[in-house]
């Protein structure tokens, strides 16, 4: 397929933000049951949404870009009951929409605690509206692999393994920068979220990894001869029929050589994964804000190569009537 | 329950696109608007197309065979691209089985043309809008019309009738007898998309002639040669019989 850039950017966004909010809440729960030190509701939690928010916009504007008629964007919440990219529409703006009532919850301090139990357990609204928004974050997550997983003749993507790793290497990202964020804003934390982006991330190396694996062995199902229906082993094409070119040269094939695509793969598992984890240890190790914080800006470009190399590594079967002028 | 599709011959298509053109000329000119036609006589032209006419061979020379295919799109029963439409644009009409897109609700999104295995989709790069075939829905139930013109614009051109069109639903129609009769088959089975399309295979005609058949033993002007045959010895029937 041809790597559009607008929907890498909509997926790695979207994936900081769902995974910084997910780091922030799990910060905030935590700190409930008293594993954790509470944190300034302004500078950690109220700072961390907004920031995980403003993640998630960028994805959305990004998004626009992909859309023929966005003004007709709306339309898209209809088909939710047969279509994944319908349920993404509607999840979308529901997690953006907790992200902000937590965000501004706990800027303005408008936080109200609901009960408090005899154990001394205080239940705040923050918790119950985190809750929400952490179930919308995974269904997001669920979503946005499954509108990949679900084609089943792209069958790079036709797979259990790429819904984990939207949910992996979203949730990598963010816990990445959480690390940065909280080394900033609450050091108090810094160890907890840079232990965790540090499994995390060797959690999504493996499963990405597998996904790799599982892609170099493909045994693709459409042939030549099931293309046309006729039994030859020898089946070569002569013209597509046209000499200019089509939306199906332009959009299903990535136009690249396979050196190309085998040095950006290289590129992103160094990126995304080998580097930040050298970086998070050196980081976690001397304390160093700056060198968290880099962990995350190279982990987020490799993430994008990451992105691409996903898409442009799908191999359509239309593209068997497209061979050759 | 209808299924309206076209059964196409490649044992008689001869690749000379007068499909590709008629369908672009009848659906250029519709109420749908204009199908996008950039530097047609430029250096790099591109446009929107709902039919494509492919050539391929097979085997190696010299024993090679040519095969022209029309590809459009196939109106699956079970149409994968209409499910993961996001806005309901794309849909399958219930009365003949027409995959069609409503162009007013599209977004554009692209997302059913990567659900379409066979690449019939193809995107209006002006009006941002997803276009395929549909059959010509604007002319097959045109009643100002004669009858006979009631197909699609590519059945029409076809000189050589390598296209036919009606309901493959229906076990006594011209369609469904040729699917039956001559072997008519559907593109990619393996994804279970039940394209309503089908394909005729290209079909050799042979002449078996066995050496009785060019050799006649009743022939008469050979009856002679029996004459020159070894004079008969033994008593024959005549000279038993008496009268």
């Amino acid at each position: 397929m041809h790597p559009a850039f607008s929907v890498i950017f909509l997926t790695t966004l979207i994936g900081v933000g769902q995974g910084l909010f997910l780091a922030v809440f799990t910060g905030q729960s935590y700190s409930t049951v008293e594993l954790l030190p509470a944190e300034d509701s302004v500078r950690f939690y109220g700072t961390g949404a907004i920031i995980a928010l403003v993640f998630l916009i960028g994805g959305l504007i990004a998004s626009i870009f992909h859309l023929g008629r966005p003004e007709r964007a709306w339309r898209a919440a209809t088909r939710w009951r047969t279509s994944w990219l319908s349920r993404e529409v509607i999840i979308l703006p529901i997690v953006m929409l907790l992200v902000f009532i937590y965000g501004i919850m706990h800027y303005f301090n408008l936080d109200k605690v609901i009960t408090t139990s005899e154990t001394g357990f205080v239940l705040h609204l923050s918790l119950v509206i985190g809750a929400l928004g952490s179930l919308a974050t995974f269904a997001l997550f669920l979503c946005t692999g499954m509108i990949y997983a679900a084609i089943k003749f792209l069958q790079e993507w036709a797979s259990p393994l790429t819904v984990i790793n939207y949910l992996l290497l979203g949730t990598m990202s963010g816990f990445t920068l959480a690390t940065a964020f909280a080394s900033y804003s609450a050091p108090a934390l810094m160890n907890f979220f840079g232990i965790w982006a540090i499994i995390i991330t060797i959690a999504g190396f493996i499963t990405r990894s597998a996904s790799l694996f599982r892609n170099s062995r493909i045994k693709y199902k459409s042939s030549m001869q099931s293309a046309l229906g006729v039994r030859h082993s020898q089946i070569q094409q002569k013209s597509m029929g046209f000499m200019g070119g089509s939306v199906n040269t332009r959009d299903f094939f990535n136009h690249k050589t396979l050196l190309f695509l085998r040095s950006i793969k290289w590129i992103f598992i160094l990126m995304t994964f080998i580097m930040p984890l050298f970086l998070l240890w050196i980081g976690l190790e001397k304390s160093n804000s700056a060198t968290l914080m880099a962990a995350f800006l190279v982990q987020y470009t490799g993430l994008i190569a990451e992105r691409w190399f996903f898409f442009a590594q799908a191999n359509h079967p239309q593209n068997l009537y497209y061979q050759t002028v | 329950m209808t299924q309206l599709a076209l059964v196409i011959d490649l044992n008689v298509c001869v690749g000379c696109h007068a499909c590709v053109t008629s369908c672009k000329e009848w659906n250029t000119s519709g109420s749908a608007g204009s199908l996008s036609d950039d530097n047609p006589y430029g250096k790099d032209p591109t446009g929107t197309f709902f039919n494509r006419v492919q050539t391929y061979e097979a085997g190696e020379f010299p024993n090679t065979e040519t095969i022209h295919f029309p590809k459009s799109c196939l109106h699956c029963e079970d149409p994968p691209c209409v499910p993961v439409c996001p806005t309901g644009a794309s849909y399958k009409r219930e009365e003949d089985g027409i995959v069609l897109v409503d162009y007013d609700k599209c977004i554009g999104c692209r997302y059913c043309s990567w659900a379409c295995p066979y690449g019939a989709r193809e995107i209006d790069e002006h009006q941002k809008v997803m276009k395929k075939c549909t059959l010509c829905v604007d002319r097959i139930y045109d009643e100002t019309l004669p009858e006979a013109e009631r197909k699609p614009a590519c059945v029409m051109s076809c000189p050589t009738s390598a296209r036919l069109f009606g309901d493959v639903h229906d076990p006594q129609s011209a369609v469904s007898i040729a699917i039956r009769e001559e072997g008519g088959y559907a593109l990619m089975p393996e994804w279970g998309t039940k394209p309503s399309n089908h394909y005729l295979p290209r079909r050799k005609t042979r002449l078996h002639i066995h050496e009785d058949e060019l050799v006649r033993a009743d022939n008469p002007l050979k009856k002679e040669q029996r004459g020159h045959a070894a004079p008969v010895d033994d008593t024959t029937l005549d000279d038993s019989t008496s009268w």
